[in-house]
């Protein structure tokens, strides 16, 4: 490559001295515009920066694969021992199965070029080669490990009490047709489709996928757990909500670790460009999830007495959860504001459907990822100041004198992630229960999944010491 | 020859061991109990929702003494694991029949040792 660049510049030399000779120097302006040292510099300049891209995007695709351990760390922790191996085997086989489902199927209805209200071609990726320049590749691997984090978040909802064939089932429909139908009106256009949310006059604005991702999770979650049923020994004859303490805290808090620092991959990775907005986006979400965790806190402490650990760690995924649609067009300060929104959001979430929805999610997924999702997605119609950030001509957020139109859409969005998620999850749950059996048997329930689903223990060699 | 069975605070344990060996008492089987007392048990709160845990942990140490033994084993006991508070424990004496070694066989008075 640089030996091409300096015989490029010897022969561009003397063609100049050539014409400096014979046609005189006025005209010499013109010939350095089309400068063939210039352009060959730029086409280098281009190649690197697009090298440049694609390991950026690579390399974020791999923080959000790690998000994969942190949901099953969260998950595993904040339930009981005798279905952490069940909770485990979720999470490993939504990952799996849904990564299959997604590039035979989801990824084309996806990004496909657009028929009617879904993307429809590329089925497999069938004809992309190995070039070297290329973005395919890189691109379904990037979108892969989202729909993966959107798949996984439903199994904690779930958590204690499905049978594990049905939950098979689940992954196929999310990955396959759930997810990439809903991606495919907010994001197709990012690849070779184009759907109906951003092509609204003001786009839906959800930069990493508050909505596309994590809400469309947690509506599904919502609908798993309300057709599931809460645990056995969760409500009290009075209807009163009894806890069920999760096991480990420790893993817990290391599964929120893992997720915050895959955040740094799925917010600050949407860029898809090297550049210094990785630095930027990087700082918001950070903000938000700090944010996010603190007010938790205090809700916690002032409300419930205690600074409550569990609250708190699911205060710090509520702000990163929020800020994920709004991570590029807020300044850093809006960054705070909705993080600390977004930990107060949760507490108060998970005590409503935990105490008057009578629904029981053992992790909180509902509340992270459907409100605060739905919550962060809104905040774009609220905070968004592309001018303030040079990003845009003109700020979209109504506190940046942005008006409605923003906030309308992105309630429309919202509206539309709600209405399909939840409504065409209550339908799965059902058909999935009235066929295959969703619920696992009473005495297996009690016994722990560990030992009904898969015949082993995640703690063989210790003593177990619960009355639960 | 009795059995004493002393459920304890478990935080005792290590200086009621001590002052066992000192009374030359140093054969003892100790495992983890919960129970209920006077204590009562204490609150939790997990994710907001408060909860009575009455069930407490404890540790239970069983000894089996020839009749002399009985007085100093208890005493050696008490003089460390009481504080005065609720909470301290019990101990239970019991008739013990029969007691035989698995190694030589022996019975009684010399299988306990």
């Amino acid at each position: 490559m640089n030996r091409d660049i300096r015989s490029k510049r010897f022969s561009g030399g003397i063609v100049l001295l050539l014409l400096f000779m014979l046609i005189g120097s006025h005209v010499m302006a013109e010939e350095v515009a089309v400068d063939p040292v210039t352009a060959a510099v730029d086409a280098a300049k281009e190649e690197m920066q697009n090298n440049l891209n694609i390991v950026w995007t690579c390399v974020a695709a791999f923080l959000v694969f790690f998000m994969q351990a942190g949901f099953a760390m969260v998950e595993a922790g904040f339930t009981r021992a005798k279905n952490a191996v069940n909770i485990l085997m979720k999470n490993l086989m939504d990952f799996s199965i849904g990564t299959v489902a997604f590039f035979v199927i989801g990824f084309s209805l996806m990004f496909g070029a657009n028929k009617g209200i879904i993307g429809w071609d590329g089925f497999g990726l069938v004809g992309a080669n190995g070039d070297p320049e290329g973005w395919s590749w890189t691109f379904l691997i990037f979108q892969t490990v989202f729909a993966g984090t959107a798949a996984t978040i439903v199994s904690g909802a779930m958590a204690g009490r499905t049978k594990f064939k049905a939950y098979i089932c689940y992954s196929v429909f999310i990955c396959a047709f759930i997810y990439p139908i809903f991606g495919s009106w907010a994001w197709g256009g990012l690849y070779n489709g184009g759907g109906w949310l951003e092509n609204m006059t003001a786009p839906f604005c959800d930069f990493a996928g508050s909505t596309v991702v994590h809400s469309i999770g947690g509506w599904l979650a919502l609908a798993g757990a309300i057709v599931l049923g809460p645990r056995l020994g969760k409500y009290g004859p009075d209807g009163k909500a009894k806890a069920i303490p999760g096991h480990n805290i420790t893993l817990a808090a290391l599964g929120v670790f893992i997720l915050w620092f895959g955040w740094f991959g799925f917010n600050p990775g949407s860029t898809t460009t090297g550049n210094g907005e990785i630095g930027r986006i990087a700082v918001t979400t950070n903000l938000s999830a700090a944010a996010g965790a603190i007010v938790a806190m205090i809700v916690s402490w002032v409300v419930g007495k205690k600074p409550d650990a569990s609250m708190s760690l699911n205060g710090a995924l509520a702000g990163l959860v929020a800020i994920t649609a709004p991570c590029y067009t807020v300044t850093a300060a809006g960054a705070i504001v909705i993080g600390a929104i977004a930990g107060a959001l949760v507490y108060f979430s998970v005590i409503f459907i935990d105490n008057v929805l009578k629904v029981d999610d053992p992790v909180g997924a509902v509340s992270v990822h459907g409100v605060c999702g739905a919550f962060g997605t809104l905040s774009c119609g609220l905070f968004n100041a592309e001018k303030v950030l040079g990003i845009g001509d003109a700020n979209g957020g109504l506190f940046y004198g942005g008006g409605f139109a923003q906030l309308g859409t992105q309630l429309a969005g919202i509206g539309a992630a709600f209405v399909w998620a939840f409504g065409l999850g209550m339908l799965m749950f059902t058909i999935i229960k009235v066929t295959v059996g969703l619920r696992a048997d009473k005495d297996e329930e009690i016994k722990g999944l560990d030992i009904g689903e898969h015949g082993m223990e995640a703690y063989a060699g210790f003593q177990i010491f619960s009355s639960m | 020859m009795k059995l004493i069975i002393a459920y304890l605070q478990p935080h005792k344990l290590d200086d009621v061991k001590k002052a066992l060996a000192q009374a030359d008492v140093g054969k003892m089987s100790v495992t983890n109990s919960l129970g209920c007392g006077a204590q009562q048990g204490y609150h939790e709160s997990y994710r907001g929702v408060e909860f009575d845990v009455n069930l407490l942990k404890k540790v239970r140490l069983e000894i089996a003494v020839n009749e002399e033994y009985v007085d100093k084993t208890v005493e050696a006991i008490i003089s460390v694991a009481r504080t005065g508070e609720i909470g301290d424990g019990k101990i239970f004496i019991l008739n013990l029949e029969e007691c035989i070694r698995i190694r030589t066989g022996e019975k009684g008075k010399e299988a306990i040792g």
